[in-house]
Order: structure tokens, then C-alpha cells, then sequence
């Protein structure tokens, strides 16, 4: 135990507690939202197809929700057990943006949580509706101020360094939270979250699609869901160029890390598909790649020159092969969703969007796609962001708290195995709320016998949801 | 001077930040420390559902201590997590525990068993590290160049496991004055009944806790016993036991709100003579709040929110406990 490194036991504490924190939030994200537009909805037309969808996927908004406030709690803390020099040195910068995230989203969140899940008999329809609205808000709120901190680790602005050398406003706040890189990389984010959440319902409602395809519930999340991934998926190649040309000019490092450039390029770099970067040989091996290509893209010139990794010194290199591949993942899954959006477009065309099993098939594979996709972007830009932890100003090996390598062990052992079994017990009771289909009378999740009104049909909550006629919904 | 007075305010919005805290998620925690106490079935259902529309919000109170720490004193959240680690890392699992556990214990029959015991042991455990880390923060923490430098387990002592024990203790009683609040039947005797004992437990553990601060540090002493402060500092032991014996006669005259409020009454109590022992230190007896303060632009930039947002959360939660008020059934929220 005295060999390992307390930074690489704190670093790889940090990675696995928010990795596993950030699966929850791209889900919440993206159902908030579609709760929301499912409420709206019934609210306008009346019908209860709405109502039973919202119900349906209320209910597994509840568990994902629970996973995810008590790992972003863990998050909070963190900052100062593992990176207590970061804490006091970007604290007066990065603090006050985190509690406004506390202030504006995580209170208006739970504050209205409860009566979402809960209160539809309480409050009527109207205030249930502004709850559900408000949650909603709150997750993008916090989404916004998350990435703004996280945008100004990469690309910082608006600082100055105190005697006690911490990061301090220099004048305006707007400089520092609308930072270069953060407007790229919040598009980027909640597109991604809503992309992900559409994969998960688009492929539950596949699967029930593919067992019987005229539930009308399946079938209507699957339509909705498609129709999202055809048309944001576009949006979220487009906005991922973006940000790759932001990021081409705030951290090439990191950009020819992604591109595995490590050479200069005079006339024009190619694209490398695929092979294996070598920090320590400062190459690709066995590279496929095709000429050109690489400028065009970013420079939109096929003859244009380009940096290469080696007119940066070594010690400012990422890993190159961890950005390298987990980029060419992100982006591989990208396409593959544009797939699949697109086989999409042609079934409705072709009128076999409810009755064609390669597609059903093809959708329950990609449900899953958008939480390895979010991760793998992830680690793209925050290895990428390596060996900083403010870009170019504070180095990771700086940040660390004081740390006694047993304890930050221990810690780790037992964050993987309470997050194991928690959240593997989470996802296990998701997927088996998932294999359920959506019934036409589904139950509130708040059952609250007495005064049963608003989204609740007439319909004796507690009985057995098989006595339910499907045909009425 | 400007400094001076932000500072003041920020130390103040924290600590009724941390105060909210302790006592929602403390009547929280507290059910789940008793949870074994209640019978399987309808007694633990209406425990739960005593709770499960607001435990989320009580528990935002502890990320806006933490983070406002984090944001208006970034040198005092610096140095108190390091050295507190293990407490913290094991709140923090104990809080996973039995967050989840308010979901899964619904979804299959057959884990509820285990959930509950989660619910507990999560519970008691988040309560005892958050006790132990006040009086790791009291006891002292090493510092050396503005980090902690203390080792990993300096934090363990006899006081530090006092402090454990009398939150625990204290939770137990908001939790148990709560659900005499909030339910009917057997819970609520059952309640009542706990209420009693911990009512007398925790009134121990105030004693003992404030009986041992002062010889922990002649500071502490001094605050305490020199003249004249002695005059002010005597009115809170004065009215704790006033506010003694109002609980005890309200439990037993059948009151079902008063106890809670009492109980309340005495965590407030207990925070002022914390306030007594630790103010003007953000780390007692190493760092005041002055010099663990973001600079001034830091604290204006939050509190022009604050001011606002603040009173804006204090009337929508008011208003989601007003939309959950009057007793659990036992029906509940769940199937």
C-alpha cells in the first residue's frame, strides 16, 4: 500500500464517484424535460395517454433522481477531502458559482420534487404542473452552473492571482462565467442529455414494441423518442464540431491529443481512424488514417497547416491514448445514434415505424449508447484538460489535499462497493420497472387513498393494474 | 470595514445553513436511527412516509453548508475536510445508504428488509460522523502553513465519541418528537415512548458536552466563566433546563406539536453556546473567519443573491410542507 501514490488513489476516487455520479443527472435531465412536455401535454389535450405515460416514467424518475442527489452530495464534499489546495486556491472563483448552483437548482429542485412525485391529489392539476416545471428547471439551472465551473477550469478568464496565490475576480462576474469555452460546452451537455434520455425510452419502448406492437403507450414513447433522436442528433454532431474548434483554440494540446496529431503538419493533416498513441514514443502506432481529412475538418481547408503535440513541451501532454480512444467512442456512438435516427425518419416514411423489429431491435441496443457516450466524452475533456486542473495555471499534482494514502485507499474500496451495490441495486430495480410494459391505467406512485383527483383516472388505486381495460387509454 | 462586515454576514447565512440543517434532516436521520424500534409493516410505513416529501429538501441544506464553506471561507472548508476525512467519506456513504433507501425499500417486497436496515444503519452512521466531526472541530485540528497537517486519525478521542453519541441522541429525539407530531395509533405511542428516553438522553449528552468543552482548551474556559460574560453565557444552560421541563410536561399532557418544538428549541440552544464557544474562529483557536474569508468581491457576488434566492427557498419549502401537513396515513404515499 505505501507504493501507491495517494494523488492517483484521490484522482481515481474522483474519476469513479463523479463518473457514476454523471450517469444519473444526463438521465434526470433529459426525463424532467419530457415529464414536463408529457404533463403539457395531457394538460392540453386531455388525453390519458399522456397522463399514463407521465405516471409510467414518473415512477423511475423517483429512483434515478434519489441515486443522483446522494452521489452529487458526495461531489460537494470531495472537492475539499481530495483537492483541498485546489479548494483554497479556485475557491473564491469556483465557490460562488457552486452555491448559486445550491441556491437557484438543487433547492428549487427538492422544494418541488415532493409535490411532483407525491402531491398530484393535494394541489391540483394547474400547481402540479408548475412543480413538475420547476424541476425541470432546476435540473437545467444546475446544468448551467456546473459547466460554467467546469468551463472555467478549462478555459479561464476574468482572473487575477492574490498574494495568497489564489485565482480572485478580477472585475466583471460575466467573464467568468460566460467563459470562452462555456456557451460550446453547455449546448453540448444538455443536447447530450437529452439525446441520452431519448436513447433510454426509445428503447424502452422498442422492447415492448417488440413483444406487442400495438401497446399504445410503447408505442407513442417510441415515436416521441425517435423523433428526438432524428432531429437533435444533427444538432449534437454540429454542436460537437463547435466545440472542437473552440477547443482547438483555448487547448490544442488537448485537441491533438483527440486527433492523436503528435507531428506538425505544413500541408494539411490527415485524419487518423484508428490506432494505438504512445506518450512515450510520441507516435501512433499502427495508424490507419486518411490524408487531409484532419484540416478539412477543423480548418476547413484540406491544405492547411497544423500544430503538432511536439511543439508543446512533454510534460503538458495528456494521455494521449485515453483522449485519443475515449473521443473516437463518443464520436463512433454519435453516428450510430444519426443511424438510427435516420432508419427512424425512413420507417415513418415507409409506415413501419410500429411493426418493423430490426429497427425495435437496433433501438434496445442503443439504449445504453448515450451514458457511454456522455463518459466517454467526459473523459475526453477532462483527461484532455491533464495535467491541469486550471488549465495551464494550477497543475493536478498541486491540487491534492494532505493525504495519508489508507485512508484515501480505504475510501476508494468502500466508495466502490457502496456504489456497487447501491446504485447496482438502482439500476437492477430500473431495468425491472422498464420490463414492465406501460399499462393503460398506470399507478401514481403516490397512492394516497383519500381525495383522489387531477391525473389520476377514476379508478381504485391499489387494485391489481391487471383488472385495468388496456383498451381505454 | 466593508470586509469585516460581509465576512459577519456570511459566517451567519453558514451557520443558518447548517442550523436548518440539523434540524430538518436531523428529525430525518432520527427516524431512521429509531426505525427498528417500529414495527414491520404499518408503524415503519408511516415512519417513512412521515418524511419521504421532504427529506430531499432537508438535505439540500447540508450542500448549501458545505458549499457555501467551499465559496465565502475556502481556506476553513480547506483545512477541516482534509482533516477530518474518514468522518466525512463515511457520512457521505452512511447518506447514500439510506437516500436510497427511501425509493428501493418500495420496489421489491423482498429487499425491504435489507433497505431498512440500510435506512438505519445509514442513518445512525451519517449522524454519528457528522457529531464526531463537530467535536473534531472543537478538540482542534492541527494546522501548519494554512493546511491541515495533522494525521488521519487525529480526529478519534473521548470527545469526539461524545459528540457522536449525543447528536445520535439528539436526532433520535427530533425524529421521535416528529413522528409524535406526524402520525396516529401505535407509532405515535411507540414515538412518545422514545421521546421520553431520548428527551432525558439528550439532555445527558448537553450536559456532558458542555461540562468537557472547557477543559479542552483555557479559551474555551475563559469564554465561558470569566466575568462579566459569565452573566450572559449562564442565561443558556439557565433556559435549557427551563425548556426541560416544558418538554417532559408537554409530552405527558399529550401535546403533539410542543414537543418538536421544544426539542427544536434545545438544538437551537445548544448551537448558540456553540456559537459562544467558537465565534470569532472559522477554525477554532487557528483561523478566524477573516482570515479563512474569500476575498470581498467573492462574498458581495453571493450574497447580492442570497439576499434574494433565500427568502424565496424558505417560502416554497414552507409551502411544500404546508401542501404535506396534518398526519400521515397509513396508506401513505407508497402502495
Amino acid at each position: 500500500m505505501g507504493d501507491f501514490d495517494p494523488t492517483i488513489l484521490a484522482r481515481a476516487q474522483f474519476a469513479f464517484t463523479v463518473s457514476f455520479h454523471f450517469i444519473f443527472p444526463s438521465f434526470t435531465i433529459g426525463l424532467a424535460s419530457y415529464l414536463m412536455v408529457l404533463e403539457g401535454l395531457w394538460l392540453k389535450t386531455g388525453s390519458g395517454i399522456y397522463a399514463n405515460l407521465y405516471r409510467y416514467w414518473l415512477k423511475i424518475f423517483a429512483v434515478v433522481f434519489g441515486m443522483g442527489v446522494v452521489s452529487g452530495l458526495v461531489m460537494s464534499y470531495e472537492f475539499g477531502t481530495n483537492w483541498s489546495v485546489f479548494a483554497t486556491k479556485a475557491g473564491p472563483i469556483v465557490g460562488p458559482l457552486m452555491a448559486y448552483e445550491v441556491m437557484t437548482a438543487f433547492f428549487l429542485e427538492a422544494g418541488f420534487l415532493g409535490v411532483m412525485l407525491f402531491g398530484i391529489s393535494k394541489v391540483g392539476k394547474g400547481l402540479h404542473f408548475l412543480a413538475t416545471c420547476m424541476v425541470a428547471l432546476g435540473t437545467l439551472i444546475s446544468t448551467t452552473w456546473i459547466i460554467s465551473v467546469n468551463s472555467w477550469m478549462q478555459t479561464p478568464m476574468g482572473y487575477a492571482i492574490n498574494a495568497k496565490g489564489q485565482f480572485v475576480p478580477a472585475g466583471s462576474w460575466l467573464s467568468i462565467i460566460f467563459n470562452p469555452s462555456f456557451p460550446f460546452r453547455l449546448c453540448h451537455t444538455v443536447l447530450a442529455a437529452y439525446l441520452t434520455t431519448s436513447l433510454v425510452i426509445g428503447a424502452v419502448g422498442a422492447w415492448h414494441l417488440l413483444t406487442d406492437c400495438s401497446n399504445p403507450g410503447a408505442r407513442r414513447m417510441f415515436s416521441m423518442a425517435m423523433w428526438m433522436a432524428a432531429i437533435v442528433t444533427p444538432i449534437q454532431i454540429f454542436a460537437g464540431d463547435t466545440q472542437g474548434l473552440n477547443t482547438f483554440e483555448h487547448q490544442p494540446a488537448k485537441l491533438l491529443a483527440m486527433e492523436g496529431d503528435f507531428e506538425p503538419s505544413p500541408h494539411g493533416a490527415p485524419l487518423i481512424l484508428f490506432g494505438l498513441p504512445s506518450n512515450a514514443l510520441g507516435r501512433v502506432l499502427y495508424k490507419v488514417e486518411v490524408p487531409h481529412i484532419g484540416s478539412l475538418i477543423l480548418k476547413h481547408d484540406p491544405f492547411a497547416s497544423m500544430p503538432g503535440l511536439k511543439q508543446f513541451p512533454r510534460e503538458h501532454w495528456p494521455p494521449v491514448a485515453i483522449v485519443f480512444w475515449s473521443f473516437r467512442i463518443m464520436v463512433g456512438l454519435g453516428f450510430a445514434m444519426l443511424t438510427l435516427g435516420g432508419a427512424s425518419l425512413l420507417a415513418r416514411w415507409r409506415k413501419s415505424l410500429y411493426d418493423w423489429p430490426w429497427l425495435h431491435r437496433a433501438a434496445v441496443m442503443m439504449g445504453p449508447a448515450g451514458f457511454v457516450a456522455v463518459i466517454a466524452g467526459w473523459t475526453t475533456t477532462e483527461v484532455g484538460r491533464q495535467p491541469y486542473t486550471v488549465y495551464g495555471l494550477l497543475l493536478t499534482s498541486q491540487s491534492h489535499s494532505p493525504l495519508a494514502a489508507p485512508a484515501v485507499a480505504a475510501s476508494l474500496l468502500a466508495f466502490v462497493l457502496v456504489y456497487c451495490g447501491a446504485f447496482g441495486a438502482g439500476i437492477y430495480y430500473l431495468l425491472c420497472m422498464m420490463a414492465r410494459p406501460p399499462e393503460a391505467q398506470e399507478a401514481e406512485p403516490a397512492s394516497i387513498p383519500e381525495r383522489v383527483a387531477g391525473i389520476s383516472p377514476a379508478f381504485p388505486v391499489g387494485a391489481p393494474l391487471a383488472a385495468a381495460d388496456p383498451s381505454d387509454a | 470595514m466593508h470586509n469585516i462586515d460581509l465576512t459577519v454576514i456570511w459566517a451567519g447565512i453558514i451557520a443558518f445553513a447548517v442550523c436548518a440543517y440539523v434540524v430538518l434532516d436531523g428529525f430525518d436521520l432520527g427516524i431512521g436511527i429509531l426505525f427498528p424500534a417500529f414495527q414491520v409493516g404499518a408503524e415503519r410505513d408511516q415512519a417513512m412516509n412521515a418524511i419521504a416529501p421532504v427529506w430531499d429538501g432537508n438535505e439540500t441544506w447540508l450542500v448549501m453548508g458545505g458549499g457555501g464553506l467551499f465559496a465565502a471561507f475556502p481556506l476553513a472548508y480547506a483545512i477541516v475536510l482534509p482533516a477530518t476525512y474518514p468522518l466525512i467519506i463515511a457520512m457521505l456513504l452512511g447518506l447514500t445508504f439510506r437516500g436510497v433507501a427511501f425509493e428501493f425499500r418500495w420496489r421489491n417486497a423482498g429487499h425491504r428488509p435489507f433497505w431498512d436496515i440500510g435506512f438505519c444503519v445509514g442513518s445512525a452512521t451519517a449522524a454519528l460522523a457528522q457529531g464526531m466531526t463537530l467535536g473534531a472541530i472543537l478538540q482542534g485540528v492541527h494546522v501548519e502553513n494554512e493546511a491541515s497537517a495533522g494525521g488521519w486519525l487525529d480526529w478519534l478521542s473521548p470527545f469526539t465519541v461524545l459528540t457522536g453519541l449525543s447528536v445520535l441522541t439528539g436526532y433520535g429525539l427530533l425524529g421521535a418528537t416528529w413522528l409524535v407530531f406526524k402520525t396516529t395509533g401505535t407509532t405515535q405511542q411507540c414515538a412518545r415512548r422514545l421521546a421520553l428516553w431520548l428527551g432525558a438522553g439528550t439532555l445527558v449528552a448537553m450536559t456532558a458536552v458542555s461540562a468537557a468543552t472547557p477543559f479542552l482548551a483555557y479559551d474555551y474556559w475563559r469564554r465561558w466563566f470569566s466575568l462579566p460574560g459569565v452573566i450572559l453565557t449562564a442565561q443558556v444552560p439557565l433556559l435549557v433546563v427551563i425548556a426541560a421541563i416544558f418538554f417532559f410536561l408537554s409530552l405527558r399532557r399529550g401535546a403533539e406539536l410542543l414537543p418538536f418544538l421544544i426539542a427544536l428549541g434545545l438544538f437551537l440552544l445548544g448551537f448558540v453556546g456553540l456559537g459562544i464557544s467558537i465565534y470569532p474562529y472559522a477554525v477554532p483557536r487557528v483561523l478566524t473567519l477573516w482570515d479563512a474569508a474569500a476575498p470581498p468581491q467573492s462574498q458581495s457576488f453571493m450574497l447580492a443573491g442570497a439576499t434574494v434566492i433565500i427568502p424565496i427557498i424558505l417560502l416554497y419549502t414552507a409551502w411544500s410542507y404546508w401542501v404535506f401537513r396534518g398526519k400521515v396515513s397509513t396508506h401513505g404515499f407508497h402502495e
